[in-house]
């Protein structure tokens, strides 16, 4: 399962996903801020999650190694 | 406010449509030109994921709890990280042993247990006909927001017959089985049904994004005016904010997070879409990421719409509608129309696809082993050797209108109760319990039918007791006593709260007891026995799927089988025609022209069971295969042995393989050792007659002029002086030919004799100059000669560079015009070496014999207009500048005449010279 390179950045972005989403990590978004308007810790969430789902593109659509 | 027949003739048209694309779909298929073959397709086609729960339930959720609503959707983004592992093995196993559904997956793992395949359909069919019912209640209570007046009665009071989701119930079923179970396909898979699918999450995507901007745009200006209105508001900011005013509990936020992604996995529908429906496991590379975005882009507005319609309709309302109902509220009926089909399509979507994915488990894993075990049944169908299919056929189509009626009812019977509407999440924790089975089953060849069984029913109990009872005894259809007290009264069986565990949610708390209780007890019973042959053998085949393909690995199989016995086997099930097409297929695959000439070896029997297991399951395979051939029962030691005999088998192929390989290396080695030593040998004989040819010319003039003189003996004696001295000039010409071939030998041969000293090159270009004085007056031509005031010492052979000098300067001589040739001689240095460059204004080297004056009888000019020389001159130059590690060529664009440059390297020359200091010793 580990034999390659793509298969330990997944396994890595997994772990950091899961760090992202839960305590304390997400705690530090729960602020009275707001961007353009939006509160700070929905925006947060929405713009972690497209984060990962780029980080995700990238590593699946890169070349093969 | 809509007229019905307006909104049930929208909602039929858009069935029609659906209609519409999957017959295009099939069609396409049946045309080979797939629509469905495409990455986008597969990633929409999995967001079946978002049904009518997610459609109007995510701001229902919202409205109630904020950002509650995203965990459900964070989950499958943390999943689909692992995709390309996890799913991509899933796909691979399914496809080389023909499963079909998660039942059978589980079932087949663990030695082809139809207890196993029985009590995941088990779990399945009671997990989820609720959730299929939620969905006919959402369509229900949007075609009700439609059409009614705010506050009015739902249509649930209205007499049955009279209920139009009793008819789209029907529809759907329909649809269904039309598309689903029209004909008995061994891999189950429904083109038509999954352009449908894939259609269908476009339109409630779009819809869904329509409503979201027009509220956030239309009703709001914009994003930053309607948060800012909600901010004013006291218990709408609260929900903006993370704990809302109290401890954010995060365990249930992580539980939320995993149940999703767990069920994202493993609900029936999404392995139905992502495994079975899988065309080509590379799409899985777009699909992983492609799939979590379209959940982000639905998501979007979920808290806009929530925060938008309790501004609207105040803190009461039904927030579950706010999608249509601010639309209507605003007077758009067309947009409310529009969302109202986004909501139609989340529904239905997911309920084809469940009802498909739960009638092949119903068909293959619980009624088919049933009927199996009947022997009343084995003898009809064995004496009769009737064709099957229409009766398989009919188990499916059965199956699908029994799901979809009991869903139905379930609607019909629960209505309003908590049982229907908290049933999402625990549909959700019923297909977490497949996970310890089958994830340990993929990864762990320890795990054994019977822990599988005991792990999966523990995890059932205890999800029946902790969620679903709780849930029917909310509904009051138990007595709530049980909750308050526990069973027996017991204050330590508190489904809620068991064994007093109570800090944990009641959704957390079930998962944590149900997933406790199986995975403890799938692992511990896995390991109290050894798992058996049959169970190893599976246990290899599905761990190790990477490292060996279905048609390369071992077959655990033994025994007498007759292709006359297991042709018909096959054909009573898939059809005769269908069945005799894959043996042909097959005979073609082994070399074979005749399927009579087939050998019954295990392979063939491995094939046929296989082929067997996708339209009944691979239980039921099992036994139909044994019932027509004479087996002999393996034991651990067997399945060893053939795993040994594979894998020796394997490593044989690999070292032929590798053998063959670097057999073809050699000979292409050889080949290219051949070719250049057939070019060398023309070298030579070109070289040869180059020479001979050379030698004869001034031979030829030479023995002319003797001839005429012994002849003639009255000739003047000035002319015999004249010819004399012409002799003379032909014969020193040969002996300089003679010499410079001699010394191109030594030279190319590696026997030349370099005389290395530190030579001034200054001193030596000047010497040069002296040398050539003589011979560039003749002709009338003017040397000039620029260099740097101080040059380094060059380790070289002073003999040899002035050879060189020489030849390039005397080259020059020839080819200058006579009268007014000039010709400049220039030295250059830098850190790396010397250049030393001769240019002339003579007619220059034409373009084509640029490259072919380094070479060997190569001279410039045509062969009138030739000067005298032998050909060698620039070759032996060469050879000398490359000796001393530099190079020697021709400035490929000067304006006007030619550029001789030579270059050669401080560095390598000295290394060289040493090299050749030795070699004179």
């Amino acid at each position: 399962m580990l034999e390659s390179l793509r298969s330990q950045r997944l396994l890595a972005l997994f772990c950091a996903a899961l760090a992202l989403f839960n305590f304390p990590l997400l705690a530090l978004w729960d602020r009275d801020l707001t961007v353009l308007g939006v509160p700070l810790f929905p925006a947060a969430l929405f713009a972690l999650w497209a984060l990962l789902i780029g980080t995700l593109a990238l590593i699946l659509e890169g070349r093969d190694d | 406010m809509l007229p019905a027949p307006l909104v049930i003739g929208v909602a039929f048209a858009y069935l029609s449509l659906l209609f519409a694309v999957a017959s295009f779909g099939d069609r396409r298929a049946r045309q080979g030109r797939s629509v469905i073959g495409n990455a986008w397709v597969y990633a929409l086609s999995m967001a079946v994921y978002c049904s009518a729960w997610t459609y109007f339930g995510s701001v229902g959720r919202a409205a109630s709890g904020g950002v509650w609503f995203l965990p459900i959707y964070l989950g499958p983004m943390l999943a689909m990280i692992l995709a390309w592992m996890l799913l991509r093995k899933m796909i691979r196993i399914a496809r080389a042993y023909r499963i079909t559904s998660i039942a059978d997956f589980i079932a087949s793992r663990y030695g082809k247990s139809s207890a196993l395949a029985g009590l995941v359909t088990l779990i399945t069919v009671v997990g989820l006909v609720p959730y299929i019912a939620l969905q006919l209640k959402g369509i229900a209570a949007a075609y009700a927001l439609m059409t009614q007046s705010a506050g009015a009665a739902t249509g649930s009071a209205a007499p049955w017959w009279t209920d139009s989701t009793l008819y789209l119930a029907l529809a759907l079923a329909g649809f269904t089985i039309v598309f689903g179970a029209r004909h008995l396909d061994s891999a189950e898979r429904h083109e038509g049904m999954v352009a449908a699918i894939a259609f269908e999450s476009l339109v409630k995507l779009l819809a869904f994004l329509a409503v979201g901007s027009f509220v956030v745009w239309g009703l709001f200006d914009g994003l930053g005016d309607l948060f800012a209105q909600a901010q004013a508001v006291p218990e709408l900011a609260r929900l903006l904010t993370l704990g809302q005013g109290k401890t954010f509990a995060y365990e249930q936020w992580f539980a939320l997070t995993m149940l999703s992604a767990l069920s994202v996995v493993f609900l029936p529908r999404q392995f139905q879409v992502m495994v079975v429906e899988n065309v080509d496991e590379r799409h899985l590379k777009r699909a992983a990421w492609a799939f979590p975005l379209y959940l982000l882009l639905i998501n979007l507005f979920v808290l806009p719409i929530a925060l938008a319609g309790l501004l609207h309709f105040g803190a009461g309302a039904d927030a579950e509608g706010f999608v249509l109902t601010l639309p209507l509220a605003a007077g758009h009926a067309g947009l409310a129309l529009l969302a109202f089909v986004g909501g139609l399509s989340a529904a239905t979507g997911m309920v084809i696809v469940e009802a498909i994915a739960v009638s092949t488990m119903v068909c293959n894993d619980l009624v088919m082993p049933m009927l199996l075990r009947t022997r009343r049944f084995r003898v009809a169908q064995a004496a009769a050797g009737s064709d099957l299919t229409g009766f398989l056929l009919a188990i499916r189509r059965a199956a699908i209108v029994a799901i979809l009626l009991l869903g139905y009812l379930y609607y019909r019977l629960a209505g309003e109760a908590y049982a229907l509407v908290g049933i999402g999440l625990i549909s959700f924790a019923a297909v977490a319990q497949f996970a310890p089975a089958m994830l340990g089953g993929m990864y762990w060849k320890g795990g054994t039918r019977a822990g599988a069984l005991a792990g999966l029913g523990a995890g059932f109990a205890v999800w029946v007791y902790t969620l679903l009872l709780p849930s029917f005894a909310k509904s009051g259809w138990l007595g709530r006593e049980l909750l308050a007290n526990g069973a027996f009264g017991w204050e330590l069986l508190r489904p809620e709260a068991l064994f007093g565990l109570k800090r944990l949610d009641y959704l957390t708390h079930s998962l944590f007891w149900s997933l406790l209780a199986n995975a403890g007890l799938y692992v511990a019973v896995s390991l109290w026995r050894a798992p058996s042959a049959r169970e190893t053998s599976q246990a290899l085949l599905f761990v190790d799927v990477f490292k060996r393909t279905a048609a390369a690995g071992p077959v655990f199989w033994r025994g007498r089988a007759h292709v006359a016995d297991l042709l018909p086997l096959l054909g009573r099930f898939l059809g005769v025609q269908r069945a005799t097409a894959l043996f042909e297929d097959y005979a073609r695959r082994q070399g074979v022209a005749r399927i009579e000439q087939l050998q019954p070896e295990p392979q063939l029997v491995q094939f046929v069971e296989t082929q067997l297991a996708g339209a009944i399951g691979s239980a039921s395979a099992r036994v139909m295969v044994a019932s027509v051939a004479e087996e002999e029962s393996l034991d651990l030691d067997d399945v060893m042995l053939i795993l040994e005999e594979a894998s020796q088998l394997r490593a044989y192929a690999h070292a032929l393989e590798e053998k063959s390989r670097s057999l073809e290396r050699a000979t292409a080695e050889l080949r290219s050792a051949n070719e250049q030593l057939k070019s060398l040998d023309r070298l030579k004989d070109d070289f040869m007659s180059s020479v001979t040819h050379e030698l004869r010319t001034p031979l030829t003039s030479i023995r002319a002029l003797a001839e005429v003189m012994r002849d003639d003996a009255e000739m003047p004696a000035e002319q015999r002086q004249e010819f004399l001295g012409i002799v003379v000039g032909e014969t020193e010409r040969l002996s300089r030919l003679v010499n410079q071939v001699l010394d191109m030998a030594k030279i190319e041969s590696g026997h030349a004799e370099w005389h290395n000293s530190d030579v001034d090159l200054r001193m030596l270009l000047t010497q040069a100059v002296h040398t050539t004085e003589a011979m560039f007056r003749e002709r009338g031509a003017s040397l000039s000669l620029q260099m740097p005031q101080t040059v380094p010492t060059l380790r070289a052979d002073a003999d040899r560079l002035m050879q060189v000098l020489l030849n390039l300067l005397s080259n020059a001589a020839k080819f200058v015009p006579a009268g007014d040739g000039r010709v400049e001689l220039r030295l250059d240095a830098d850190a790396a070496g010397v250049t030393v460059s001769v240019s002339d204004n003579g007619p220059g080297v034409p373009v084509g014999q640029r490259a072919l004056i380094f070479e060997k009888f190569r001279q410039g000019g045509d062969a009138l207009s030739r000067p005298q020389g032998t050909g060698l001159g620039l070759p032996i130059s060469r050879h000398i500048v490359e000796h001393f590690g530099g190079r020697i060529w021709l400035e490929p664009d000067t304006a006007q005449g030619a550029c001789f440059k030579v270059w050669l390297p401080w560095q390598a020359s000295s290394r060289d010279a040493d090299r050749s200091t030795g070699d004179q010793t």
